[in-house]
């Protein structure tokens, strides 16, 4: 796994996260959704691409149903890009890097 | 996950069979899925079919599977839900189990998905397209399964034992299958509303609440299927060798456009096989292993 993927375990870690560092991409995803297996090495990609601008984060709905609540999360994956600590933009569903990449490169510009 | 095969065809009406056989024929790896039954084996008769005069669908589609099954190709069951391109290769979500192929040929007939209102809107947002695949999310809550195909039933079965609390609604009367605890409802759906999530459906003289739509039709609409593919109308943009704008993506059928007509199909199934294990050979040659 790319250095700046950090899987998380509590929703104080994930807040911590996104006021430490100005650019986060958090995965939204479970164990049991298949388009999140098929979305996961892509996520992994997008983190190895964009290594030292963003950081990555993977939510777990099932571990962290807080976080998935307050994000509203009715599908998964559903991928959600944080600048400054607030959210920015997302995208659901299977999507190529090209997808994300634009996201980022939206909002890091 | 299994092995990584060469093509995967989703459809196998005459373009999926046609792209299956010649694919074979180069040595190629393939695995073809369908969940429907074709336009082809509905017409009554074609008579422009070069050397089948006065055939009726039906037999000329048995001829096209004997041709298959004689070939060793095995037709699985299964309707695809996503296609993501990697790049080299291609991950594809059949009814939630996922393949992996370096090609993928897309022949799965015209597509008769007409949107509802509020369906793209909501879209992720309490409609889905797949109960494998978000089923869980609903868990203790409403969903309505609206049932537009043969297999509905059991995904509809799937979503009440996972303690979704389901209502069904169909233009059939009520089939056996269909588990007991599940709500029936004969009739349809007009509508969607919501503002940012699912709140009800319009069955055209009742509101029905729900926090759930799921919509399992035949088949997905190709723009659903695939993120950025190019479309004309309903219909697929191809080149001359009937790859799409996303590279390794192939069309061929009445997917394509028309004229939507056996002779054509059966002839872009085989420019888009050829092709694409024209490319496989290609590149591996270049990577200096051949099998």
């Amino acid at each position: 796994m790319a250095e700046n993927i950090k899987i998380i375990n509590s929703t104080q870690e994930f807040d911590d996260m996104i006021k430490q560092n100005r650019y986060v991409l958090a995965e939204f995803w479970a164990e049991w959704c298949t388009p999140c297996r098929m979305v996961a090495p892509v996520i992994e990609k997008v983190a190895e691409q964009y290594s030292g601008k963003i950081n990555v984060a993977k939510v777990d709905i099932d571990e962290q149903q807080e976080l998935a609540i307050r994000y509203g999360i009715q599908t998964i994956p559903t991928i959600i890009f944080f600048k400054e600590g607030k959210f920015a933009s997302k995208e659901i569903g299977v999507k190529p890097l090209a997808s994300f990449a634009r996201m980022i490169d939206s909002n890091i510009a | 996950m299994g092995d990584i095969v060469d093509i995967i065809i989703i459809g196998a009406g005459p373009a999926g069979l046609s792209a299956a056989v010649n694919a074979v024929t180069r040595g190629k790896t393939v695995r073809i899925f369908s969940n429907k039954e074709n336009n082809l084996s509905k017409a009554e008769r074609v008579d422009n079919h070069l050397g089948f005069y006065h055939a009726s669908g039906k037999e000329l589609m048995d001829k096209f599977k004997e041709h298959a099954k004689a070939m060793d190709i095995k037709i699985e069951e299964g309707m695809a839900v996503n296609i993501l391109p990697l790049g080299e290769s291609f991950m594809v979500n059949v009814n939630g189990e996922i393949f992996e192929s370096k090609k993928v040929i897309l022949a799965m007939g015209i597509t008769k998905v007409k949107e509802l209102p509020g369906e793209g809107r909501l879209l992720g947002n309490g409609v889905s397209y797949c109960a494998t695949c978000d089923g869980m999310l609903y868990r203790g809550k409403n969903a309505l399964v609206w049932d537009q195909s043969k297999d509905a039933w059991e995904e509809a079965n799937f979503l009440q034992s996972i303690g979704v609390n389901v209502t069904f609604i169909s233009k059939k009367p009520k089939q056996e299958n269909l588990s007991n605890d599940i709500k029936f409802i004969e009739g349809t759906i007009t509508e969607i509303i919501g503002e940012n999530t699912v709140e009800a459906v319009n069955t055209g003289n009742d509101l029905i609440k729900t926090d759930a739509v799921f919509m399992l039709r035949d088949a997905v609409a190709p723009a659903a299927l695939i993120d950025g593919l190019e479309l004309d109308g309903n219909f697929i943009n191809t080149n001359k060798h009937m790859e799409t704008n996303i590279p390794g993506l192939y069309a061929a059928g009445d997917i394509t456009g028309k004229p939507l007509q056996l002779s054509k199909a059966i002839g872009e199934g085989l420019i888009a096989a050829q092709h694409a294990a024209l490319q496989i050979d290609k590149k591996e040659n270049l990577n200096g292993r051949k099998y």
